[in-house]
């Protein structure tokens, strides 16, 4: 009896060991399949952009990278898109907050994949990338200039161009040299002062100059990852080789990202976002103005004469999905930004819409302690990490990095 | 020889009814200590809550999608199978676990005669449990439709 008490005790610590092993065996089931699904297989062709017939004109994207990068289309003469959208830094700055002809609120966003993007801004008050560029062109701490400008500057520096892509340039010789619906006061009466007639071809060309810019900016598609090599052998059933292979810490780390962690609540698909808007107690910058974030780029985005649905978009109203079932429930949006992509993240600190958090480190400290919000209601509910944990789940984010395949 | 054979093969089986053993009382110790799943009705046929209407839903797109905006089109009946034909909805809904609603606002699109509608701007921004609250405001009176999706 003793002999056989014996054999059940070592019978049950074998069964006990078998259940500790599953937890570090092979993949499971759903495990490949989420791993599939944030493959960048995964990411369908470029989505159309219904407001802007020029999106895929090879011509009007040419046009638009000579504007991207051109410090003519500005008001001191020496800021252009590419100022903060720096090409070799991912088309971001690394700064807490972007800096143009002064410091902004919100951290400059990476450009690669933002044509899938449904809303544009870390409030979402733009609804296509050709939208959201006039924008910065007319904010007095970015570009700092005004339409009317652009318009004759445009007309003045590349009328061939121009024509040749968006027809004749309408006649702007008559317009104020300066005049803006947002620039300085003087600019403003000047704008106001302009019959609907006038300020008409001038918001033409300047819609006109953000299509051309959304054109060049769909050619920045995100690139292949080590975690794509591993995710695309994984759902090929193969085992991955080479750089595609993974550490046992990078594994760790993916299974927490995509497992206990939560990170796929919000960072998912094979832009690891889901595109909507989430409240997750990110403290404010103490000295900064109040930002209740997409609570106000609701309102923002449907007031834009350059939506979707406005005059200026080339859609008919069908074609405005994201506008016409948008969630305009601003309370629950209080203090709510869009969720990033996670592409290339260990590779761009600052984080946070307004660059709060320093390091991957920090961040996910903040999703651990999971802070309340300053006001809304914070989504995040904390997880508790080991060490290794946390040393998994970055070994896994810098597996996010574009890194071109290494011969094996 | 044949003895010691005798015994290692008893052994074997001692050993293999030792961890039998502790197999099913580690899986009765897990039953047991593991609340049990909610019960979930997930049909896409449901009877609203007052039962005045027999209510089924069909997705444009199969399996549901994640983070892609979908029609769907739900078909009202009276219990007797009778088809409602002048009903307006109305769609709410969310994820209770994480006490949010929906990322978009769907709306009841068009008629389809024969007691369907079609209803557009469904999206589901992450997968897990998701609540889908369909109002049906009718001549035979107001009631609620409630749908679980397991996403």
């Amino acid at each position: 009896m003793r002999t056989a008490r014996g054999h059940a005790a070592i019978g049950a610590l074998c069964g006990f060991l078998a259940l500790s092993a599953c937890d570090s065996g092979a993949l499971s089931e759903d495990e490949r399949a989420k791993i599939a699904s944030l493959s960048i297989d995964a990411l369908g062709p470029l989505p159309p952009s219904p407001g802007n017939r020029y999106a895929d004109d090879p011509q009007a994207a040419d046009f638009g990278r000579l504007l991207f990068f051109d410090e003519g289309l500005s008001g001191t003469g020496n800021i252009s898109c590419a100022t903060c959208h720096v090409p070799d830094q991912q088309f971001q700055d690394a700064r807490p907050r972007g800096l143009g002809a002064d410091e902004t609120d919100r951290r400059t966003m990476p450009l690669a994949g933002a044509a899938w993007n449904i809303w544009q801004f870390w409030d979402g008050r733009r609804d296509s990338l050709w939208a959201q560029a006039l924008t910065p062109l007319e904010d007095q701490r970015e570009h700092a200039g005004n339409r009317a400008a652009y318009a004759r500057y445009v007309a003045e520096t590349y009328a061939d161009t121009y024509s040749e892509i968006f027809g004749a340039l309408p006649d702007i010789s008559e317009i104020p040299e300066n005049a803006s619906p947002f620039g300085s006061e003087t600019e403003r009466a000047q704008w106001s002062a302009m019959e609907l007639e006038e300020q008409e071809p001038v918001n033409r060309v300047f819609a006109n100059i953000g299509k051309a810019i959304e054109a060049f900016e769909r050619t920045l598609i995100p690139t292949e990852t080590r975690f794509d090599r591993f995710a695309r052998a994984i759902a090929a059933g193969k085992e991955p080789t080479g750089d595609a292979a993974f550490s046992d810490l990078e594994l760790e780390g993916l299974r927490l990202f995509i497992g206990k962690a939560n990170c796929l609540e919000c960072h998912n698909g094979p832009r690891f976002t889901d595109d909507h808007f989430h409240n997750t107690g990110v403290p404010p910058v103490a000295g900064l103005p109040e930002d209740l974030g997409r609570a106000v780029g609701i309102a923002a985005v449907q007031a834009d004469p350059f939506n979707c649905l406005g005059r200026y978009s080339d859609a008919g109203p069908d074609a405005c999905d994201a506008l016409r079932f948008m969630k305009r429930d601003a309370a629950a949006m209080e203090r709510a930004y869009k969720t990033p992509s996670l592409r290339g993240v260990a590779g761009r600190p600052p984080y946070m819409h307004a660059g709060q958090i320093a390091t991957l480190e920090a961040v996910i400290d903040h999703y651990s302690s999971a802070p309340a919000a300053a006001s809304g209601q914070s989504e995040i509910r904390g997880v508790v990490f080991t060490d290794r944990g946390r040393q998994a789940l970055i070994a896994f984010l810098n597996t996010l990095d574009a890194t071109p395949a290494s011969d094996p | 020889m044949p003895l010691q054979h005798k015994t290692g093969s008893r052994r074997f089986v001692l050993a293999s009814a030792g961890l039998l053993m502790a197999v099913v009382a580690i899986y009765a110790a897990y039953r047991l200590f593991t609340p049990p799943a909610p019960e979930i009705d997930v049909a896409y046929n449901t009877v609203s809550r007052d039962g005045i209407y027999q209510v089924m839903f069909e997705t444009e797109a199969q399996p549901i999608p994640l983070n892609e905006t979908h029609d769907w089109v739900v078909t009202i009946t009276t219990p007797d199978g009778t088809p409602v034909t002048d009903a307006s909805l109305s769609i709410d809904g969310g994820m209770p676990a994480h006490g949010h609603g929906l990322p978009t606002e769907p709306q009841m699109a068009e008629n389809l005669g024969d007691g369907q509608y079609r209803v557009e701007g469904l999206r589901f921004n992450m997968g897990g449990h998701w609540e889908i609250r369909i109002g049906i405001s009718a001549d035979p009176g107001l009631d609620e439709a409630v749908f679980n999706l397991d996403l």
